[in-house]
């Protein structure tokens, strides 16, 4: 065999080591990535555990000093998550069939899925904004039930987005078989599809869910807030986003424990959901494998 | 023997069920783009006021001033650019870093949780990133990196003087922590994005460069890359979307001064740190709120502009 | 339409082979006397958008029989299946014209309803392609969405029927709940076909239906295809000319999406009366 001559060896080790840099680069990004994610749930519990007691979870909100909790607000955000799941989910679903089974290739379908995207990406704050505009200027004043609609609306387009693509992912097949037995097009969505993407639907609304449980900027601008107990939605309600902004900037080592204690719960909650989501979804990917 | 006989095949019937499944996810679908036009147009008409009382000079307006009702846009859209360019500028090369180590050097066995790890990261609720900014990285700004930056910069003239360098006082908030804040924000997401861009590259593609004996780097920079060229500026623009509008993150890190900035560790404003800091004040049917939701209108164009061109960059790589 | 025409059905079993290149393989299933035309087609012509994939074809499907379009791949013979139960009408901008008659009426006429046509005849695909539900569930779901049966009981017995016209009821009789997609591909076909049987169609297509399953599987399903006919019209579309010659009655064969010559499979593979249908035997194309 030739022998290298001493040039191409020369950069043989130069390339060797360009790649080995650019490698020992990306082990560094990496790590960046994973030294993040451990330094900021690292914050997290190490000043919110302090503060997690049985009173966060069973006294309302109220002055320093007088041994409040964060109950309001916690039953506040599940009211508002829950209402905003469900106007929000369904309607995703609907956009999501739509999109794949019914629209299809139809020019108005195009549009439709563009504007989605546009939605899905689009600045939470706005969105309160919008809905400040609709829900709670002509009413008179600040609800939960205008925290709903604008978590919904932050909700739809990503379920109308996962639904989408898990529902592209049912073979043809399935739908082949249900049509020769002469199933009628919503029969063929309704008992075939949709029972097959299940699991991914489920994971698209639980990551919904995710998504929307963290959101303070829209209810900046839509529940307000409220330092009382009240479960009426047609009123300012509280939750845990806006306990957090109303405790953190303050001078009151109390307030700042428990805005701590609630970013806690509220990460907690959101990385639990991710999780689960991620079942759900190998779930329906067994089905499929068979 | 033969078959049964069948019933005569009747006539075509339209049936309901049929007629109301379709119409209702047309509806479904129509919905979702009278909610866009819906923003846009409700978001015009509440700062129709602002943009009759300043006309299109509101854009470039630099003054900011509640006492005398004087308000301009200016100072806001500058420090909403300069901290999300900046953000992407410093996440996009440790995302991207991120991306590729998952796809081609990761170990098999770390792939998954490291996956996990960069997913879980992007869920996190950008609260708590505001809440790491305010307790965290702005103390360590103010009394670490921002007077060795003055320090350092200060005696190389003309830069430690000039217009956006570090000359501030150290106060810890200002464009460049709100920056670094975006800047994790948005890791995760751009490392994400980059990392199926990545992956749907066909094996073969790689398999080719691979074959003829080119090490990893050579074969991402050679051959993937641009083959996936349009896929990953979408991935960049679609970071860049989202900095542009993220809220709490930097609500807290950025200091609030609605002036026109004259370095990056001055206290300043994005426009979505206005509207949030300057809503609770406004009263309905006022300037004060009439400009927030002008801003707002601004931020909604301009948002949609690079959220569009990300998708037609992403999709047209995806389809093809 | 004259070359095109069926040939009588009246010789006996046995025909002196002629000297030919290949000699066919024996047809062992009798050929019955003449049976009654089930479907007939009339000058149908069919369109994917501009292109032309059929052209003018005329054919009589006989009742009780197996009949085998073959040719080569992109002939139309698939094509043709799909007009059989109006399968065509799902993909846009198909179009398909002429007449289908099937117990006097024209069943291609857009007056008919597509969905009944498709509850009178039925089609196993190439993939086996159960649903993703229990064995049970497969076979109901005809049933139940024609509403076909009266008490559970009536449905129970609908699914072991069926199951055993299939030739699986033995198979599977202890994991009815267990999903279909557990099953062998031969399995999963007789799957298949028995949840087509459960709503009794006069006729099946079959679109290569043993293109995917192993020797063996196959042998299976063609022994089934040979019992079903009994009570049922076969229109099977098959790649193999062994399998033709061994499991049809009746042959069709297709060429560039016309219709070349159809007959007796006897007669089409001892002595077919064009060359190009002796030159696709033999093996000369496709």
């Amino acid at each position: 065999m030739k022998q290298l001559t001493a040039a191409t060896r020369a950069r043989y080790f130069r390339r060797q080591l360009v790649d080995r840099i650019m490698g020992g680069l990306c082990i560094a990004a990496a790590g960046v990535g994973l030294i993040l994610l451990a330094l900021i749930l690292w914050m997290l519990f190490s000043n919110g555990l302090g503060g997690l007691t049985l009173d966060v979870f069973t006294r309302p909100m109220s002055q320093p000093g007088s041994g409040g909790g964060l109950a309001n607000a916690i039953v506040g955000s599940l009211l508002q998550v829950g209402v905003g799941a469900m106007i929000g989910a369904p309607l995703g679903m609907m956009v999501g069939v739509y999109l794949s089974e019914v629209g299809k290739g139809s020019r108005f379908a195009s549009v439709v899925r563009f504007v989605n995207d546009i939605l899905l990406s689009a600045p939470s704050v706005l969105i309160g904004l919008f809905v400040y505009q609709i829900a709670v200027l002509p009413f008179g004043g600040f609800s939960g039930i205008a925290g709903s609609i604008a978590l919904a609306l932050i909700a739809m387009p990503i379920v109308a987005r996962t639904t989408e693509d898990i529902l592209r992912l049912v073979p043809q097949a399935y739908r082949d078989g249900a049509i020769a037995l002469g199933s009628r097009e919503n029969e063929v969505v309704r008992k075939v599809v949709l029972p097959a993407a299940f699991g991914g639907i489920l994971t698209g609304v639980l990551l919904a869910v995710a998504r929307i449980a963290g959101e303070t900027a829209p209810l900046l601008f839509t529940s307000l807030g409220n330092d009382v107990w009240s479960t009426d939605m047609t009123q300012p309600m509280a939750s845990l986003p806006m306990a957090i902004v109303r405790y953190s900037n303050t001078p009151y080592p109390e307030w700042v424990s428990l805005a701590w204690t609630g970013a806690m719960l509220i990460t907690v909650g959101v990385l639990v959901l991710n999780i689960a989501s991620r079942f759900s979804y190998a779930a329906v990917a067994g089905k499929q494998g068979g | 023997m033969n078959t049964p006989a069948t019933p005569a095949i009747g006539a075509r019937k339209i049936h309901p069920a049929d007629t109301t499944f379709r119409l209702s996810l047309h509806a479904a679908g129509a919905i979702v783009v009278i909610v866009l036009l819906s923003i846009l147009a409700i978001m015009f008409m509440g700062g129709k006021l602002a943009f009759d009382t300043f006309g299109l000079g509101f854009i470039w307006g630099t003054e900011w001033n509640p006492v005398t009702q004087i308000y301009g846009a200016l100072p806001a859209i500058t420090g909403t650019l300069v901290t999300a360019i900046l953000a992407l500028c410093i996440a996009w090369p440790i995302g991207f870093g991120i991306a590729f180590f998952l796809t081609e050097t990761c170990p098999e066995k770390l792939r998954t949780p490291l996956g996990v790890a960069i997913e879980l990261l992007a869920a996190v609720p950008s609260i708590v990133y505001g809440m790491w900014g305010f307790f965290v990285l702005a103390p360590f700004m103010s009394e670490y990196v921002q007077p060795w930056l003055t320090n350092t910069f200060l005696w190389i003239p003309p830069i430690g003087d000039s217009f956006f360098w570090f000359t501030a006082p150290p106060i810890g908030v200002g464009m460049l922590t709100a920056a670094l804040i975006l800047a994790v924000m948005i890791l995760p997401f751009i490392a994400a994005t980059t990392r199926d861009v990545l992956l749907s590259t066909p094996q073969l593609l790689k398999d080719g460069a691979y074959a003829m004996g080119a090490t990893r780097w050579e074969a991402l920079t050679g051959v993937v890359i641009p083959a996936v060229r349009g896929s990953l500026f979408g991935a960049v623009f679609l970071g860049l979307g989202r900095a542009l509008g993220e809220t709490m993150a930097v609500v807290f890190v950025i200091g609030n001064a609605i002036r026109m900035p004259d370095s990056l560790m001055a206290p300043s404003a994005t426009i979505a740190s206005v509207v949030a800091n300057n809503f609770p004040e406004a009263e309905p049917g006022t300037l004060d709120l009439a400009v927030l939701l002008a801003l707002g209108f601004i931020l909604f164009v301009v948002s949609f502009g690079v959220l569009a061109v990300a998708r037609l960059l992403l999709r047209q790589e995806r389809m093809s | 339409m004259d070359a095109a025409m069926t040939t009588d059905t009246q010789q006996p079993t046995a025909r002196p082979s002629r000297t030919m290149p290949m000699a066919a393989p024996a047809v062992t299933s009798t050929s019955a006397a003449a049976a009654p035309t089930r479907i007939r087609l009339e000058h149908i012509n069919a369109f994917y958008g501009q292109k032309q994939a059929l052209f003018d074809v005329n054919l009589d499907i006989p009742d009780n029989t197996v009949t085998a379009f073959i040719g080569a791949s992109g002939c139309g013979k698939s094509t043709l299946l799909r007009c059989l139960n109006r399968m065509n009408d799902t993909i846009p901008g198909a179009h398909v014209d002429g007449a289908i008659r099937m117990d006097g009426t024209d069943i291609n006429s857009p007056e008919i309803d597509p969905v009944q046509v498709r509850t009178r005849i039925g089609m196993v695909f190439q993939k086996p392609n159960p649903f993703p539900m229990s064995i049970y569930d497969n076979i109901a779901y005809g049933p139940r969405t024609h509403k076909l049966y009266g008490s559970k009981a009536d449905l129970d017995e609908l699914v072991e029927r069926s199951l055993r016209r299939a030739a699986l009821w033995d198979e599977v009789k202890d994991r009815l709940n267990k999903s279909g997609l557990g099953l062998s591909g031969g399995q999963q076909q007789r799957l298949v076909i028995a949840r087509t049987l459960a709503v009794s169609p006069a006729v099946i297509l079959m679109d290569e239906p043993c293109s995917a399953l192993d020797p063996i599987a196959t042998a299976h399903i063609e022994a089934l295809i040979d019992q079903l006919r009994e009570h049922t019209c076969i229109v099977i579309v098959t790649h193999s000319m062994a399998q033709a010659a061994r499991v049809s009655q009746r042959t069709a064969f297709f060429h560039m999406g016309k219709l070349i010559e159809s007959g007796s499979t006897d007669q089409i593979f001892t002595m077919p009366k064009l060359d190009q249908t002796q030159d696709y035997i033999t093996g000369r194309f496709g």
